[in-house]
């Protein structure tokens, strides 16, 4: 069991750099313009949006995972 | 150099001695007081005296006020802003028992010095991805980031010795980290952190003399929340953090809803008769950290508390190697 919350550990971390990797190649690159002083106000709101969409995402990725690592003890 | 030298001697000298001289002083007049708890977990029960965030506090305080002398840096002033009013947050759950949404509330409101202050970035660092841009949704964060860090640092809070053991491990991994990425000022900050939370783990470790108490984890938590912000190292202090942020998520998704600990019905863990820590049976108690890694048999608090100080050294090392990737961009 141990070894399995080390395992849980390092794949966190690794979805933490994907997250990262993807949040960056998603968000960084919008830019919303042509809607005057709302442009802004759309562009904050289009990014947090996704942002909140992607952890999400990454919450019910993470349940799966330790669903399926811990299957065996969350089921006992 | 020579004086970020000397300064960051003499502010993490001064955080362990305050710690380690006042906390004995503490624990007597706490118990003088009859303000002391019952440890559950120890043969007979013993009563322990609680809360030992003042002496957290005063190790704190004492420390970035004098390096607050020495440099005059407003994300030191933010530091300890944020720092005491997580104290005073934690103080009040100590002294009387607040509702489970009472906590994340007060404590997004202590991440307001750091936003007057301007002692925040615009952008999140993400290792081998580079920086993104990201204004408004970065104040949000700040606000978001102190409940978190406070929260989770409480929610480890579980066993003799494991908050201040825990926070010990991940704030030299920050201080590490914030050197690697040459935030030197900012180390230097954080280093009391780390002495303050090794003094008081002389008192906290089994047998704990004295237990943190919310004023405590939450004066831990909200300053190391702090450091990540005004360091720029948000992603490597949530790695540090791991354990204790897996003991939240694997708590709130058996729960389902915000709920303090001694509202819950049934425990995650049991006794054996030679009083050795057991995983629960029961099938309502939460999913929890001690009860993952109880699930292969009974261990002594002892041995529960090392295994939790294994995974903080395993996720410090991986916090270590995020900074190193923080300065490669693919």
């Amino acid at each position: 069991m141990k070894g399995q919350i080390f395992v849980y550990v390092f794949i966190m971390w690794l979805m933490i750099l994907a997250g990262g990797g993807l949040l960056v190649l998603t968000i960084a690159h919008i830019s919303i313009q042509g809607f005057g002083k709302y442009s802004e106000f759309l562009d904050s709101g289009i990014k947090a949006i996704i942002a909140i969409f992607l952890v999400v995402l990454w919450i019910f990725i993470m349940s799966k995972i330790k669903n399926w690592i811990f299957h065996k003890q969350i089921r006992n | 150099m020579f004086d970020k030298t000397i300064a960051a001697i003499v502010v993490s000298a001064i955080a362990f001695v305050t710690v380690y001289a006042i906390t004995p002083i503490l624990i007597k007049n706490l118990e003088k007081r009859k303000l002391v708890v019952k440890d559950y977990n120890r043969v007979g029960g013993a009563m322990v005296a609680r809360p030992g965030g003042p002496s957290i506090l005063a190790g704190i305080l004492v420390s970035e006020l004098v390096l607050y002398a020495f440099f005059s840096s407003v994300d030191v002033l933010a530091i300890i802003l944020t720092t005491f009013l997580a104290f005073l947050v934690g103080l009040a759950d100590d002294r009387k028992v607040l509702g489970g949404w009472f906590k994340p509330l007060a404590l997004a409101a202590t991440a307001i010095p750091i936003i007057l202050l301007g002692a925040h970035g615009t952008h999140l660092d993400f290792p081998l991805f580079g920086p993104v841009h990201i204004p408004e949704l970065y104040l949000a964060l700040i606000v978001l980031m102190i409940p978190i860090t406070g929260n989770t640092v409480n929610s480890i809070d579980v066993l003799n010795g494991v908050a201040s053991g825990f926070m010990t491990i991940a704030s030299f991994a920050l201080t590490i980290s914030l050197f690697i990425v040459h935030h030197y000022d900012i180390a230097i900050a954080s280093l009391p952190l780390g002495f303050v939370s090794l003094a008081f783990y002389k008192y906290h470790k089994f047998p704990s003399r004295i237990f943190p108490g919310d004023s405590g984890a939450l004066t831990l938590g909200a300053m190391y929340g702090t450091i990540a912000i005004v360091g720029h190292v948000e992603i490597i202090a949530a790695v540090a953090l791991l354990p204790a942020v897996i003991n939240s998520f694997l708590f709130l998704s058996s729960v389902k809803r915000i709920v303090e600990h001694r509202q819950l019905k049934s425990n995650p863990v049991e006794h054996t008769e030679d009083f050795k820590l057991k995983a629960t049976e029961h099938k309502d108690a939460p999913v929890t950290l001690v009860r993952l890694i109880l699930a292969n048999g009974p261990m002594t608090e002892k041995e529960v508390g090392f295994t939790i100080f294994k995974l903080a050294i395993f996720s410090a090392a991986l916090a270590i190697i995020t900074a190193f990737m923080t300065g490669i961009k693919i």
